[in-house]
């Protein structure tokens, strides 16, 4: 439990034997954007995780897949096979293709974001922590970093490291540790010189203890809003450089290279080949910022009724 | 404040020299461009012949410090696929990116101002929520999404814009321009209003604070008491408040416009240097890549030491804190 969390509910007189938990989801579940967005977002992640079970074609086995097939308009039948979304050049199912897509989407997202939390959540606390020269350094170079667009870091992390899904997850950490950084450094200074921190420091325990034990949970909340958001980043981020054909490679496609296979046909006038992975991408941003933008009001002391 | 300037401006240097070790080393530790650059076909002495001419049989840091010596002389070295300097091709498309850029600052102040003024006047309305909405929107979607939709919308279904080039241009001071031939104009009109979309958002969210935060100042409620008309009011005296703050911010913003511009000029072919750079990363042409990355990492330099140095004359506390620190 966070110390802010028992300040407020002294302030506050919350109901006797309510755990914070509960209070954080009853104050989550308060907003119904939110929950539609929670709602959507979950139905997004399970048929990501689901995809290979529920999509009527695997739609990177040639066996399975008909060229004969090739841009046909949603709704199409052919066979037995009904392609509600239609079908892109090679004769793939595209409501398959975006759930396999979303997959990878997800994947990068989500591990990039993972990655990027521990790397910069780590230097920042160990900067806020430790102070001096560490701090000064550490905090130089994330402004540093911050004082450039993301898209700037991005393309000059993708020109160095070459294409894969491996190293656009590098680069996406790469893009992101400052923020995680700036973020706890921010709070754990402030929650450096409470009491408890000199209690454990009197105990003599150890740095790693104090930092891990002490520190860290009552730094979490700020993190875990700014590391929603920006999860929504790095997907958005991530379908742009695959959208310009320097992200993730042709063997594992992500929603922005299903958007730009099918940039080339929207032209003659085949739109569903973008416009489906398109929508499904813009689903999947809105419903994790919703989703994100509540976590911040319900975390966010201040705000607390 | 002389110590300062000089203290920020050694500062800009080292950054510029770290990020140019970053970028050079990075891009020419990784991939090799002898294969792709050499006719496999061609036998062992023509093979090496290339690799001499374009010095690439030189170790690393040779190379480095060849490039950085020619650099200060203004000479980013030789593209390999177009055969020509880097920064001679840059340099010719450079006026199509900032031709793009200005276009579509000017949209986000002609839209974004007007809109986050309405929306901050009447922050309860329905427009006013429909401006903010849109605002929001208009920071989450991926700005190739966004022109993906506007070709969609624009020039396939209602055949209203070209979709994608310059259009006809003419030349301004020896420099061509699209703006000036009706041709040109619809060709810019999407793209510019693509990239604005950003910057909009950000222009009627500062509008719309700085509007309500001006109507509440006494000097409205003077020139009302004055018997000044409403339209006035609001032309003259919140307009004038409100512009500073919003000017400063997308002064600020033109190099990240410049930066976004990569995206905007892919979707629509734009010939600028953004489209070229993805090209050459395609095409693993290196010296393009290392040009385009320095310029626009020193334009970004430039434009962020010359903010310091306005804002700590413009407030002391920047510069004496920086001292203490």
């Amino acid at each position: 439990m966070s110390r802010t969390e028992i300040i407020v509910e002294e302030k506050t007189g919350v109901v006797e034997g309510q755990t914070p938990w509960r209070r954080f989801a009853s104050d989550f579940f308060e907003n119904r954007l939110a929950i539609a967005g929670l709602g959507v977002f979950v139905l997004i992640a399970l048929s990501a995780i689901f995809a290979p079970w529920i999509t009527p074609q695997d739609p990177y086995d040639l066996m399975q897949i008909d060229i004969l097939d090739g841009r046909l308009p949603p709704g199409s039948v052919s066979g037995e096979m009904i392609y509600f979304l239609g079908t892109d050049d090679q004769g793939r199912d595209m409501l398959s293709g975006i759930f396999y897509g979303l997959r990878t989407s997800l994947s990068v997202g989500a591990a990039s974001t993972l990655i990027a939390l521990f790397l910069g959540g780590g230097v920042g606390l160990i900067a806020a922590y430790f102070g001096g020269r560490v701090d000064t350094i550490i905090m130089r170079i994330a402004d540093l970093q911050l004082s450039f667009p993301a898209i700037l870091i991005a393309l000059i992390l993708v020109s160095i490291l070459g294409q894969g899904v491996d190293k656009i997850i590098i680069a996406l950490v790469g893009v992101q540790w400052a923020y995680y950084a700036r973020t706890i450094r921010g709070t754990a200074l402030v929650e450096r010189r409470r009491e408890y921190i000199e209690a454990a420091t009197c105990l003599a325990l150890s740095h790693r203890r104090i930092v891990f034990r002490h520190l860290l949970p009552n730094c979490t909340p700020p993190l875990i809003v700014v590391g929603t958001v920006q999860v929504a980043h790095a997907i958005a981020l991530e379908a742009t450089l695959s959208f310009l054909g320097i992200g993730i490679p042709i063997t594992e496609p992500s929603l922005g290279l299903l958007i730009k296979n099918g940039f080339d046909y929207m032209l003659s006038g085949d739109y569903w080949i973008s416009f489906y992975p398109g929508i499904a991408l813009l689903v999947t941003i809105v419903s994790i910022n919703l989703v994100g933008d509540q976590l911040r009001d319900v975390l966010n002391p201040r705000l607390q009724k | 404040m002389l110590a300062f300037t000089i203290r920020r401006f050694l500062q800009s240097v080292i950054v510029l020299f770290v990020m140019s070790v970053i970028v050079f080393l990075g891009i020419y530790a990784i991939g090799n461009p002898v294969d792709i650059l050499i006719n496999p076909e061609a036998d062992i002495a023509e093979q090496e012949e290339t690799i001499r001419r374009l010095g690439l049989d030189k170790p690393v840091w040779t190379q480095y410090f060849t490039f950085m010596t020619n650099a200060l002389q203004g000479d980013l070295g030789g593209s390999f696929v177009h055969n020509e300097p880097a920064l001679r091709i840059i340099m010719e498309r450079l006026p199509a990116t900032m031709e793009l850029a200005i276009g579509a600052v000017g949209l986000a102040i002609l839209i974004g101002i007007p809109a986050g003024m309405i929306a901050g006047l009447k922050p309860e309305s329905i427009v006013g929520r429909g401006i903010m909405a849109g605002s929001i929107l208009g920071f989450s979607l991926p700005t190739f999404w966004v022109g993906l939709m506007l070709i969609m919308l624009f020039s396939v279904m209602l055949g209203w814009l070209p979709a994608s080039g310059r259009g006809d241009t003419v030349e301004l001071f020896g420099i061509q321009v699209s703006f000036l031939t009706w041709d040109g104009l619809t060709h810019i009109f999407l793209p510019a209003l693509n990239l604005a979309l950003f910057k909009m958002s950000l222009v009627i969210r500062l509008s719309r604070a700085g509007t309500r935060e001006v109507m509440l100042q006494d000097y409205i409620k003077f020139a009302r008491a004055k018997g000044l008309s409403e339209v006035r009011v609001i032309r003259v005296h919140v307009l004038k408040n409100i512009l500073i703050p919003v000017v400063t911010v997308l002064g600020l913003e033109l190099g990240s416009v410049i930066a976004f511009a990569v995206v905007t000029e892919t979707v629509f072919a734009w010939p600028g240097i953004g489209k070229l750079l993805i090209d050459s990363i395609g095409n693993l042409d290196r010296p393009l890549v290392v040009a385009y990355l320095l310029l626009t990492v020193t334009m970004f330099i430039i434009i962020n030491f010359v903010v310091d140095i306005l804002y700590s004359l413009l407030d002391p506390r920047v510069r004496l804190g920086d001292v203490k620190s």
